[in-house]
């Protein structure tokens, strides 16, 4: 971290009493803090990226490819709990909120620092403990992420003390949300009234809502799978008057939720893009504010669709299946409010809004591929198949991690004081793009064709098709390799960057590059909205 | 009206519908990024920052758009719920890693035999974990939970054979757990039910499947999840007793062992993953002098 430290120049980054690694590890900034989680998500993600590679080496060939029907399993499992409890749950609210968020409302810090470093070392604390189990004890768990009972409740592999990391980390999430609702309510500058709150902002306190009301939940569901492990209550066991499918739904009554946990954000960061590099307000703004509250409360009412097989009443399937589409309402809202924002703009075509647009087409593929799902007599036919893993991904990864990467690409030189080079970043996208679609698309038709998911061998039928995905997952990651070394090298050697070359209205590009410790000079006075770029007087 | 035929055109609509939609994004998001790029448009030329009557349109149009898809998936999904009264029954067990498919007759198959054009509805039952019954053909799935009797119907309107996959996540041979839906026209159906199976290791071979041993054992030599029975009987054997290996040779006691209490000595190679049965001492017995004529 020092040498890292001493690449980067002034602002928050020499601004410190402490020396060495404890100057990070036991900082309050918040900068230092969303700097630490976004080195862990990033590694998180590079190794959950890693092995989902190998998942798609196995798949590339029917019959055992490179590895044992046990090592599949246990490699999708932990790709899965990687990919979601270590990297996205995470990724863009602690990551980039934190950097981000407090000077967008112009505050000093966030409203309980300490907290908030706690909330960090709980996420460490719990990412060792998933790390540990997957070497110790009976080995890295085989139950697949969502850990249903009674397989989770009798495989003799280490799922004990990994659903127990994900409770830890379950903890890390409730604080971070705490911490952001407090911050939004009480520490806006004067003048920073709730519909100047720029849309990142607002998404993260939508998230932050989830986050403190839904986590509780697969906390105290994880914490039963393990009694039941233990103590053998029963409690999902039918031949000691449990129920196996009550296990499905307090799964899923959180980890649905927990979707717009990851989706939210990245929603956030295409709002506060688009404008900027349309040089135009955003179109339909407490439109977008308002959808991403709909999204949080109606999505939590949503979670039965995940189970329209699982044997639930035909009432049950109708409900949630009726819900599932008024969900689909407000995030057509805002596709429709970003590409009106376009309209008449003055468009270019940086990095950063490279991986915007391409998050509305790769997130409206996926949200549209969910109107299949949502549908009652369509799911059946395509539920715990490949389809569902290439939606997923189109949502998550298209949409999510293409989110965090126009994230990486637009805010980190500004924290860095230093920028990376833009045609590699171009180069990257492409192969991604181009990799992704066919990958994850491919999987669509493998599954309307019927091949199930997590399955560590197929028919011949299906051999064709996923030799085509495992070449779309080689283009995907050597985009994403691209992409990362770019923006590794630039931020740490690249040129330097400073001030608001890319016209930004929102506070964080009034402030110094890097941000002072306490981001102001002065305590700033609000005098204009987020996209108003003449009243923030960029050119 | 079978499954399929309830099941497709909403695929096609909603299909259709999304195409339309996407397409319609795709293109003005590419037009607008063309028509609008700075090089051409240096300065944007219009502010405009909302627009209540558009709002209310793209509110509402989805909303009427998607009222009607769910309408459409509803009323679909209820003709796979309702089974024809005419239905003939059949009982599948599924359990770790292998299905079961019992007759009102008694006769149990390890394919899930069908007369073509009669409707059949499939009684779920699992002996251990959650799986899932679908067969993709007729559109058709179903979780196979412990302790519920769920149940799913269909079809067959051609004689064939149709891939009959699990679906839901049940360990290491779930991708094994996989068989086939055997349409056969009525007459021939008949005559296969009929058909009593002979001999003593005919009844040797039924019991093997109807406790799911096929699904990681073969017949033939290929190793599964578990080793094959094939030249099994009086072969020297290496195990792990208690942690320690030794070589054992798999005779009757040794093979009784391996099925009443698996775990005690695993074969060297093969994961500690075989259920204990329990089953009466003549079908044991059964299953032991079958596996001696696999020698």
């Amino acid at each position: 971290m020092s040498q890292e430290t001493a690449m980067a120049e002034g602002g928050f980054w020499r601004d410190t009493g402490r020396t060495g690694i404890g100057a990070w590890i036991f900082s309050t900034d918040h900068k230092r803090i969303g700097l630490m989680y976004l080195y862990c998500v990033l590694g998180f993600f590079l190794v959950g990226a890693f092995l989902g590679l190998l998942i798609r080496l196995e798949l590339m060939a029917p019959g055992p490819t490179i590895m044992t029907a046990k090592t599949y399993n246990a490699l999708f499992t932990v790709h899965g709990v990687v990919m979601i409890f270590l990297f996205i749950i995470p990724g863009i609210p602690a990551s980039f909120g934190n950097l981000v968020l407090p000077i967008q409302l112009g505050a000093r810090d966030v409203a309980f620092p300490r907290v908030n470093l706690f909330s960090w070392w709980l996420y460490a604390t719990g990412a060792i403990i998933v790390l540990v189990s997957l070497f110790t004890g009976g080995g890295a768990p085989d139950t697949g992420w969502t850990f249903y009972v009674p397989f989770s409740a009798r495989t003799t592999t280490n799922v004990s003390l990994a659903v127990f990391g994900v409770f830890v980390l379950g903890f890390s999430s409730i604080l971070t949300g705490i911490n952001f609702i407090t911050t939004i309510h009480r520490m806006r500058a004067p003048g920073m009234t709730w519909t100047r709150i720029p849309l990142f902002t607002w998404s993260l306190y939508a998230t932050a809502w989830v986050q403190v009301l839904a986590t509780p939940i697969i906390a105290i569901t994880l914490l039963l799978v393990v009694t039941e492990r233990i103590l053998g209550l029963g409690l999902f066991d039918p031949t000691r008057g449990g129920d196996p499918v009550m296990y499905q739904h307090m799964f899923w009554i959180y980890s649905h939720p927990a979707v717009y946990i990851m989706i939210l954000p990245g929603m956030g960061v295409i709002s506060d893009i688009i404008p900027v590099f349309s040089r135009k307000p955003i179109f339909g703004y407490k439109m977008i504010a308002f959808s991403s509250l709909a999204i949080a409360a109606a999505g939590s009412a949503v979670w039965g669709h995940h189970m329209y097989t699982s044997g639930m009443s035909d009432t049950g399937v109708l409900v949630f299946s009726f819900l599932t589409f008024i969900v689909a309402i407000p995030s057509a809202i805002k596709v429709f409010n970003w590409v009106s924002t376009m309209y008449k703009g003055s468009i270019s075509l940086e990095a950063p809004m490279l991986f915007a647009l391409s998050f509305i087409l790769l997130f409206s593929i996926g949200g549209l591929s969910g109107l299949i799902l949502g549908a009652a007599a369509t799911d059946i036919h395509v539920h715990d198949t490949h389809f569902v893993v290439g939606h997923f991904h189109y949502v998550m990864f298209g949409g999510t991690g293409f989110a965090f990467f126009a994230a990486a690409h637009y805010w980190l030189p500004k924290y860095f004081g230093r920028r990376y080079r833009e045609k590699p970043a171009i180069v990257g996208w492409v192969f991604m793009f181009i990799g992704f679609n066919i990958l994850y698309f491919t999987m669509q038709v493998l599954g309307m064709e019927g091949m199930p998911r997590r399955y560590y061998d197929y028919l011949p039928e299906f051999a064709r098709l996923n030799f085509v995905a495992t070449v779309g997952s080689w283009i995907l990651i050597a985009g994403v390799i691209i992409v990362v070394w770019n923006l590794w090298h630039g931020l740490f050697k690249g040129e330097a960057f400073a001030g608001n070359p890319w016209g930004g209205a929102t506070l964080e590009w009034s402030v110094a590059t890097p941000p002072p410790t306490e981001n102001f000079e002065e305590d700033p006075v609000v005098t204009h909205g987020p996209y108003d770029f003449k009243g923030a007087g960029v050119p | 009206m079978t499954t399929t035929q309830a099941v497709d055109p909403v695929f096609k609509f909603l299909f259709g519908a999304c195409t339309v939609l996407l397409l319609g994004i795709t293109i003005t998001m590419i037009y607008f990024v063309v028509r609008y790029r700075r090089s051409k448009n240096p300065e944007p030329t219009s502010q405009v920052a909302g627009s209540p009557l558009l709002e209310v349109v793209w509110t509402l149009l989805p909303t009427l758009l998607v009222i009607g898809m769910f309408y459409y998936g509803w009323t679909s999904y209820l003709s796979l719920r309702t089974v024809p009264k005419n239905a003939m029954q059949v009982t599948a067990e599924g359990r770790m890693w292998s299905w079961n498919f019992i007759y009102d007759n008694g006769k149990s198959s390890p394919k899930l035999y069908v007369p073509v054009g009669k409707p059949v509805q499939v009684n779920l039952i699992s002996k251990d974990v959650v799986h899932g019954f679908y067969v993709p053909a007729f559109r058709i799935k179903r979780d196979v939970v412990p302790g519920m009797k769920n149940h799913v119907w269909f079809v067959a309107t051609s004689p064939g054979s149709y891939d009959l996959f699990c679906s839901q996540y049940c360990g290491t041979g779930h991708s094994a757990m996989i068989s086939t839906v055997e349409a056969l026209p009525p007459a021939q159906f008949a005559a296969w039910l009929g058909q009593k199976p002979a001999g003593v290791g005919a009844k040797g071979q039924e019991l093997l499947q109807r406790y799911g041993c096929l699904g990681c054992h073969s017949l033939d030599g290929t190793p599964k999840v578990g080793p094959t029975f094939k030249g099994l009987y009086d072969s020297q054997v290496k195990v792990t007793r208690g942690g320690k290996p030794e070589t054992v040779k798999a005779d009757e006691k040794y093979l009784r062992e391996s099925i009443l209490d698996p775990g005690a000595a695993v074969v060297e190679g093969f994961p500690p993953i075989m259920p204990k049965t329990e089953m009466p001492e003549a079908e044991l017995k059964a299953i032991v002098e079958f596996l001696e004529g696999e020698k």
